[in-house]
């Protein structure tokens, strides 16, 4: 049987004086395979051009259409109608400046992330274009790949509620980035360099563990591994940190 | 209205963009990239299967050099490409590898030994030296004589794009997104920057650069059915093209792939044929081998789709509620194979079909996937008509595809592209000033404001932005798809032409206030119908088939005619593109023969007077 969803999606336009928060109406018949991306863009064409929201690559890989499905973060394009009920709420991912509707401003904030993590490979080698390139276990490859798949979507910062309280806290996604070069033998910093970008509350000391980030996360990143292994080394950083003939 | 001036302007921050803007960056100079969302979320991040380069490091990969990539790239591209570009771009292509190998790639990597893959089917051994332990291992890819297809895993454009990306943020390049180029700014001679609409506010902003590069990757969301993502509506063609200076190369000739998914389009790579997935009937039954007996499913992609749209013609095609599909079959990979290789693969059909590839078939067909034509440039990525306009990537006909792209080689294409152009682009920074005159400048911007507000006054007309856009997909699949001839050509023209005049009457039905989508597409859409005119009127004008572009009605490749490029410029007010044409190549190293496959009758050079 068809059924009649009803979808209840949270408005505001921050551009136009006479806009004020508030949730508007719509009613769609469901149609077979139809997802959220299907679902919007009919709304959009058939009842609201105005209506914003994001997509992308729609097919779970660029991380632009995440928002707050029926009180849960997730990737809209992936969300199949099928497995909601036939009430849908959908607001915007907390947290982030508000862009309008559905749509939030992910690109500053990861942006500035990374320019906080200094998220890339720290090494005092010139590449040499004649020379062969330096080998690398295919373990280590894979290892690094498998942190490397975040897809700054923002689930995970949005569900985190060291993050609500925290504006300047760098998230899952900062913190799993982070790892991510600590793994990478190419990288040279040292424990220390580390310490001094997440050892505090800003950083993985402000993480209150309680799992948040790895149950939204859409690509099912090890989340809480990593923020265990950041936890433990840094902890010990800090220690050696203390003791001042260990300091480097 | 805000104004920003830099030395380097790129639009678009895709790989080719960022990749031009680093090169820039490290010679000190100041640039800015434009993109339409976040620098990571460029499609460049969508691209699973890899790039080639002949770095052969693996076992199916030994023995191969430039050379053998170059005649795999020449041959592939039905002899539609320019032979000096290909050669530049198959030399640099393994520097461009291991560079990204040491800016933070995680390629995967040789692990010595033995190991069993599949090829068509059915299951080889080979074994990995010793000695080249540890170095970036490869792939196969349809049309390609070696395993040459770098990868991680499949994921390759994500971590390719964001190790660009961390290398962009260390060095300092500015990305501004949620931008949207309206149009370029020129004095008919020299290109200045640009009129944007901020995608945040609504606002318009003016940059002023001494250099533009367009780099916007592909235009595949003219058509209904693509791979592509939702952003990549051509805005870099478009604002090239209303220079009425700067032409357009060969877009006619596009791309289908042969696996996007039924019924959303999504791609699943061509990783999944490389690593020895078959394609079957509604019987079941492997077909590719019937009609190409030595590469099946391994032919190119433009042979495969067609022999797949052909096979279906037959009535074998698998009946489903949204048209005619065949089935592609990984179950025999494995579910480790499929786990860690071509994991992607295994969260779309899980994600998007609710079907799990290691027990079940995944139902495919051929979708527009890439788009060969684009901003026509010199070996140096120096646009034709304009001074101080350059173009990289998939948005550019630098043309080393030609004809027909095989895979692998555009993801390459944007890296190498990017290092030999970004480097020319340092070179003319450091040789060339410019002035701006500031009327211009506000004419350019006052033009993009008019149109706004006739578009929110209904000024124009009252058409519907959707209804107008749904009538150009109408046409173009119908007309300007996998095969074509004449007489649905020439219907695709004219109705083209109507849709155009259509899509000069659009009112908006919203407000049009703050970052209003309806606005967005508003402004967009004549330019994308023009776009789609180029490709049909240049499809219908050319009478052979060659490479991607196939007339029924003129089944051969005809060399004696037709070893030409399109050049698609479009007067201010015209209702046509007007068509030049240009050799495809200076240089003749590998004079036109046969590919190998595909069939098909040519008709040879020599018979011309
Ligand atoms: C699903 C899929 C899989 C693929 N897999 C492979 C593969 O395995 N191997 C391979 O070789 N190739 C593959 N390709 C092709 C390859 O990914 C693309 O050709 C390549 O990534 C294009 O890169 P680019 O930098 O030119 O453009 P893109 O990465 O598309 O970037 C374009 C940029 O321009 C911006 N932009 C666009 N319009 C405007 C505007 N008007 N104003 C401002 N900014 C704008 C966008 O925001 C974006 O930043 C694949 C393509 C698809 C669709
Ligand atoms: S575990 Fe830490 S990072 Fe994750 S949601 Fe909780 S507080 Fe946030
Ligand atoms: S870690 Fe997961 S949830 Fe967080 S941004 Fe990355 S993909 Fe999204
Ligand atoms: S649109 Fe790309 S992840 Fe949803």
């Amino acid at each position: 049987m068809a059924r009649n969803l009803t979808f209840s999606i949270f408005r505001y336009n921050p551009q136009d004086p006479i806009s004020v928060p508030h949730t508007d109406t719509f009613v769609l018949d469901e149609t077979n395979h139809m997802t959220l991306f299907i679902a919007l863009n009919r709304i959009r064409e058939e009842q609201d051009p105005g209506l914003q929201f994001d997509f992308c690559c729609r097919a779970g890989i660029c991380g632009a259409c995440a928002m707050v499905v029926n009180g849960r973060p997730g990737l809209a394009c992936h969300t199949k109608t099928k497995d909601l009920p036939d009430a849908i709420t959908l607001m915007p991912l907390p947290f982030f400046t508000l862009v309008g509707d559905l749509s939030v401003d992910t690109g500053t904030w990861f942006r500035n992330m990374a320019q906080r993590v200094r998220s890339w490979v720290h090494t005092d080698k010139d590449f040499d274009p004649k020379a062969l390139e330096e080998r690398m276990d295919n373990a280590v490859a894979e290892e690094i790949y498998e942190l490397e798949r975040c897809i700054e979507c923002g689930c995970c910062v949005a569900a985190c509620g060291t993050a609500i309280m925290r504006p300047d806290f760098l998230g899952a996604a900062g913190l799993n980035r982070l790892a991510r070069f600590v793994l990478d033998p190419r990288d040279k910093r040292t424990e220390q360099d580390y310490f001094d970008i997440v050892g505090n509350d800003q950083g993985i000391f402000g993480c209150m563990g309680l799992l948040a980030c790895e149950d939204v996360c859409p690509k099912h990143l090890p989340l809480q591994d990593q923020l265990g292994m950041l936890r433990w080394k840094m902890g010990w950083a800090g220690i050696m940190n203390l003791l001042p003939w260990k300091r480097k | 209205m805000q104004t920003f001036q830099t030395d380097l302007l790129c639009i678009g921050a895709g790989l080719a963009g960022e990749r031009v803007a680093i090169e820039a960056a490290a010679a000190g100079f100041d640039v800015t990239c434009l993109s339409l969302v976040p620098a990571r979320r460029s499609h460049s991040s969508a691209a699973q299967g890899g790039m080639q380069a002949a770095l052969g490091n693996c076992a199916m990969g030994e023995g191969d050099s430039p050379d053998v990539h170059f005649e795999d790239t020449v041959k592939g591209s039905d002899w539609g490409c320019d032979q000096e570009v290909a050669r530049l771009f198959c030399d640099n292509a393994p520097i461009a590898m291991r560079q990204l190998a040491a800016w933070g790639v995680p390629w995967n990597r040789v692990v010595p030994g033995k190991s069993t893959y599949f090829k068509g089917g059915k299951l080889f051994e080979k074994e990995e030296k010793q000695e080249k332990e540890g170095l970036i291992t490869a792939r196969a890819f349809g049309g390609t004589a070696k395993w040459r297809t770098c990868y991680t895993s499949d994921g390759t454009g994500h971590t390719v794009l964001y190790t660009m990306d961390n290398r962009a943020v260390q060095l300092g390049v500015a990305v501004h997104d949620k931008i949207e180029a309206l149009s370029l700014i020129h004095d008919g001679e020299n290109c200045l920057g640009a009129v944007v609409r901020c995608l945040k506010t609504g606002e318009l902003r003016v940059y002023l650069a001494r250099v533009t590069l367009i780099a916007t990757g592909g235009f595949g969301r003219i058509y209904r059915e693509s791979t592509n993502a939702v952003i990549n509506d051509g805005g870099g063609l478009i604002i090239a093209l209303d220079t009425g200076v700067v032409p357009l190369g060969n877009m006619e000739a596009v791309q289908f792939h042969p696996t996007g998914i039924v019924p959303t389009d999504i791609l699943v790579t061509e990783g999944c044929r490389g690593d020895g997935g078959t394609l079957l009937d509604k019987n079941e039954h492997r077909f590719m081998p019937d009609y190409e007996p030595d590469k099946a499913e391994l032919a190119s992609r433009d042979v495969v789709s067609r022999w797949m749209t052909h096979h279906m013609r037959q009535g074998l095609g698998v009946p489903s509620p949204y048209g005619d599909h065949l089935w592609l079959d990984i179950r025999h990979l494995g579910c480790h194979h499929l786990a860690t290789k071509l994991r992607e693969v295994d969260e779309i059909c899980k994600n998007f079909l609710g079907i799990d590839p290691a027990v079940n078939l995944i139902p495919v067909r051929p979708t527009q996937h890439y788009s060969m034509g684009g901003v026509r440039t010199d070996k140096d990525g120096l646009a034709y008509g304009l001074k101080g306009l350059f173009s990289a990537g998939e948005a550019a006909c630098w043309d080393m595809h030609g004809f027909n792209r095989l895979g692998g080689n555009s993801l390459a294409e944007t890296v190498v592209a990017g290092m030999i152009v970004g480097a020319k682009v340092v070179e003319y920074l450091r040789n060339h000033q410019v002035s701006y005159p500031t009327g211009l400048i506000r004419d350019f911007a006052a033009q993009q404001q008019d149109r706004t507000k006739r578009l929110i006054s209904k000024a124009d007309g009252k058409e519907n932005v959707f209804t107008v856009r749904n009538a150009m997909y109408d046409a173009l699949m119908h007309g300007a798809g996998i095969f074509r001839n004449a007489k649905d050509l020439e219907a695709c023209v004219q109705t083209l032409q109507e849709v155009h005049e259509r899509a000069n009457k659009i009112g908006l039905r919203s407000n049009g206030r703050g970052a209003n989508p309806e606005l967005a597409l508003a402004l967009r859409l004549p330019g994308m119908v023009r776009l789609a005119l180029c490709v049909a009127q240049g499809a219908l004008q050319r009478t052979e088939s060659r490479g991607s572009h196939a007339r029924e009605d003129y089944p051969e490749r005809n060399d004696r005619d037709w070893l030409v490029r399109t050049l698609a410029t479009w007067q201010p007010g015209a209702p046509l593109p007007t068509l030049n044409y240009e050799p495809v190549s200076q240089v003749w190293s590998i004079p036109p023969g046969e590919r190998g496959y595909g069939g098909g009758k040519i008709i040879p050079a020599e018979t011309k007077e």
